[in-house]
């Protein structure tokens, strides 16, 4: 039951990333990809009628996570307070930066919100990323099962931890490395013509960039936790998630190159799938570790809410899942295929 | 009370007043555009239509706003409250998590559809659209309110060694009694926004005589919602939402009377002052015995004054709670007063014509959300001073290792953020309400002509 949830919020949160994921990425290459006003207008209008669902899945994350573990959830999101903030910030201005940009005919207010969307999109990355960063590094947790990050002290992975560090810095770049090709790859897929084409050569850059700093990434981490490696000696089986993350990189450098759209988007969900379920599968079962000493380590026994409500919400959970999907399935088929601009702007 | 608490119940009454005041005309607006739809489908007539897509507009840009200021709700549980998360997330943890799964992922698919959709579906299919956005809205209110029920009124638990709570009954947890009727006047109070919004705008197109054949009917859709949503919040909704509190939270009900004293034949003060340091009310404009009769619907009944409980189980804050009550059963009552008029007067076609009554209707539209916000503050002073009623207080909630400092540098930080996003709200709600509906309208006069398409409806 507890290794059920775990996964539940483990899934949700992967999912988040895969899906919101893309529409940051789209973010980061607004200006890259998008040369003149217009064709920024059809960037916006790939992610335009899907982002808002694609955002709820962090919520509805959150909400497994305060339902399945509340201690974890109140720890972390009490330890890691002026993040969270920073976050809620980034979260509300990329918001408004799609929202309302097409709401006024004026060069200046376009200008002002493509900025706001991009600059909230690649910090959202990077603080994204720094927060698994901090995960697998460990926070100062006590015997109290709590902790208070500052935003940074002496950018050291140990000793007196801030939210940014050499390392969680690293884990932070190459979020924003990752969501950058994937969302490239959305945008590939759903455009056409220069905007595609720029979208393609992005992604291609990306992912030579992207193998590099996961290489780094893999090493750094193996410094950070070298624990995160017993999982995998026990379980031989769990080799293929980081397998699917390197497979699933190499499969995006080799539809790029035939220009297979489509293909090129999956696998770099399957990238990122592959390296958060691998980080998930080393840290299992320990929920957010201690820098302090092990025994502090917050793990899926000492967070859990009780047995009645986690099963209950196998139940519940199951069924909002298979309706989400239905949704989704349904959002995604009526607006497929590649944007065109009309009279019915975004 | 220390500085970090203070400043943790700031913030977090801040950022939840500030954020309900866009879903309470989501919520309310997603009925009546469910509405107008149904309407346009019924009577075959393509004004309503026009009608919901207009406020369709205004419905996205509220809701958007809505979904930026609720994420931080999710997030503050946790961050400034972690006490309470420990304490209580065993129970409201399956609430929230419900709504995320149920609601959100709901009114947030169809939205893009319903907003974006409508030339690549037929016009049942944008309907149903429609219907799956309501739905969705409202759930998410349902959730809300059970969690908040719980808070005011907890079942279904189990106390763990640790002292924090677990659901042990689901059901006990979803038909909590204080849950329907919490939920029934909440939405009823979100209707009542929506509605009153609806009218202003019909008032200021039909006062302004720009888009008259729309104006009209806003006012139409607009007063007859209003009326029946404001007469439900009187009766039966808002004495119902009264009977929970009689029953289970009876030092609330004192404090929101400012009855201090035990009395039988309590009396019902319609105002007076509180007067905290001698504990007694100044001024007081009463009913003689009425308090005693809608509380336990017998004359001379004794409903127990505030000297009955201990001064520590006693609502902390007793003037603010007293007036927040207050402002929301007077503006209650007014609303009730203005719709019925503006109702009359519609029956009798005269409404489109009384200058005086639409200027009134037109000048409505804020005060359904001070009503909504004192109501609200009722229900939430009211508790405490517990954070979940007789189990834990307030006080005790608070996140301990988040410094009076860290919370003030985010509470500053939201009321600035909060005002740059109210400015931008009012300016793009202006130029939508100026852009008005796509379709240009005769300018029509007199009282009983209006556009070709609508003569069926005169009369209506």
């Amino acid at each position: 039951m507890l290794t059920f949830w775990f996964i539940v919020v483990a899934l949700m949160l992967s999912v988040y990333v895969i899906l919101d994921g893309f529409d940051l990425g789209a973010g980061v290459i607004h200006h890259l990809a998008g040369k003149n006003e217009r064709e920024r207008a059809m960037i916006l209008r790939a992610i335009g009628p899907v982002w808002d669902g694609n955002e709820v899945w962090l919520l509805a994350a959150g909400g497994a996570l305060f339902c399945s573990f509340p201690i974890l959830y109140a720890a972390s999101f009490s330890g890691f307070y002026l993040p969270l903030m920073i976050v809620l910030w980034l979260l509300m201005l990329r918001a408004i930066g799609i929202e309302l940009r097409g709401h006024l005919d004026n060069h200046l207010w376009r200008q002002f919100w493509d900025f706001v969307f991009t600059g909230s999109s690649a910090m959202l990355a990077i603080f994204f990323g720094a927060a698994i960063g901090n995960v697998i590094r460990g926070v100062p947790l006590n015997a109290e099962k709590v902790f208070f990050e500052p935003l940074w002290t002496n950018f050291l992975p140990y000793g007196r931890t801030g939210i940014l560090d050499w390392y969680t810095v690293l884990t932070g770049v190459i979020a924003l490395v990752a969501l950058t090709v994937h969302g490239a790859n959305y945008i590939a897929l759903k455009t056409i013509g220069e905007v595609q084409g720029r979208a393609r050569r992005v992604s291609k850059l990306g992912g030579w960039l992207f193998a590099l700093l996961g290489l780094t990434g893999i090493v750094a981490t193996m410094q950070i936790r070298p624990q995160l490696i017993d999982n995998y000696k026990t379980h031989l089986w769990g080799w293929t998630i980081p397998l699917v993350a390197i497979g699933g990189l190499a499969a995006v450098n080799y539809f790029r190159a035939r220009q297979q759209d489509l293909a090129a988007f999956l696998a770099s969900a399957s990238a990122i799938a592959g390296m958060l379920g691998g980080a998930a599968f080393g840290l299992y079962p320990k929920v957010l570790p201690s820098t302090l000493g092990e025994q502090y380590d917050l793990t899926i026994w000492n967070t859990a809410a009780q047995s009645y409500g986690l099963r209950i919400g196998v139940v519940w959970w199951t069924i909002g899942m298979l309706l989400a999907m239905g949704y989704f399935s349904y959002l995604y088929y009526s607006f497929r295929g590649k944007v065109t601009l009309d009279s019915e702007a975004a | 009370m220390d500085n970090a608490l203070l400043i943790h119940r700031l913030q977090f009454s801040f950022t939840i007043t500030y954020h309900y005041l866009f879903p309470q005309l989501t919520m309310g607006l997603a009925l009546l555009i469910v509405i107008l739809k149904s309407l346009a489908m019924w009577k075959k007539d393509k004004q309503y239509d026009e009608a919901a897509r207009f406020w369709a507009k205004i419905f996205g840009v509220n809701f958007v706003f809505g979904v930026i200021t609720g994420i931080p709700m999710e997030f503050q549980f946790g961050t400034n409250w972690a006490k309470f998360s420990t304490f209580a997330g065993g129970v409201i943890g399956q609430t929230l998590a419900m709504e995320g799964m149920f609601a959100f992922f709901l009114e947030s698919s169809f939205l893009g559809l319903f907003l974006y959709g409508e030339k690549r579906m037929s016009q049942w299919a944008h309907w149903l659209m429609g219907v799956m956005v309501f739905i969705g809205a409202w759930l998410s209110g349902f959730f809300i309110i059970a969690t908040n029920a719980w808070m005011q009124h907890p079942v279904g638990y189990t106390t763990a060694a640790d002292g924090s709570l677990h659901v042990n009954d689901f059901w006990a947890l979803m038909l909590n009694p204080w849950v329907f009727w919490q939920y029934v006047h909440n939405m009823g109070g979100a209707v009542v926004t929506g509605a009153f919004a609806m009218t202003a705008l019909g008032a200021y197109y039909t006062l302004t005589r720009k888009n008259i054949a729309h104006g009209q009917l806003f006012l139409r859709v607009g007063i007859t919602a209003a009326l029946a949503a404001s007469l439900w919040q009187a009766f039966p909704s808002g004495d119902g939402q009264g009977r929970n509190i009689v029953r289970y939270q009876p030092a609330t009900l004192a404090a929101m009377e400012g009855l201090y004293k035990t009395e039988a034949n309590a009396p019902l003060v319609i105002i007076g002052q509180p007067n905290t340091a001698e504990q007694k009310l100044d001024n007081p404009i009463f009913i003689p015995g009425a308090l005693g009769f809608l509380t336990y619907q017998r004359w001379g009944a004794e409903v127990k004054g505030l000297d009955a409980f201990p001064p520590d189980q006693r609502p902390d804050n007793i003037p603010l709670l007293y007036y927040s009550y207050h402002i929301m059963v007077g503006l209650g009552t007014i609303f009730i007063a203005i719709t019925l008029i503006a109702a009359f007067l519609l029956w009798r076609g005269r409404l489109f014509h009384s200058r005086w009554m639409l200027w009134i209707l037109m000048l409505s539209f804020p005060f359904p959300y001070i009503a909504n916000t004192a109501g609200w503050m009722t229900a939430e002073l009211g508790r405490q001073p517990w954070l979940v009623h007789g189990l834990l207080r307030t006080a005790h909630g608070a996140s301990e290792h988040v410094s009076a400092g860290n919370g003030l540098f985010t509470l500053l930080g939201f009321m600035g953020m909060y005002t740059a996003l109210s400015i931008l709200y009012l300016f793009l709600m202006g130029r939508e309400i100026e852009h008005g509906a796509s379709h240009p309208i005769h300018q029509v006069e007199g009282e009983r002509t209006l556009s070709p398409q609508l003569a069926p409806a005169i009369g209506d």
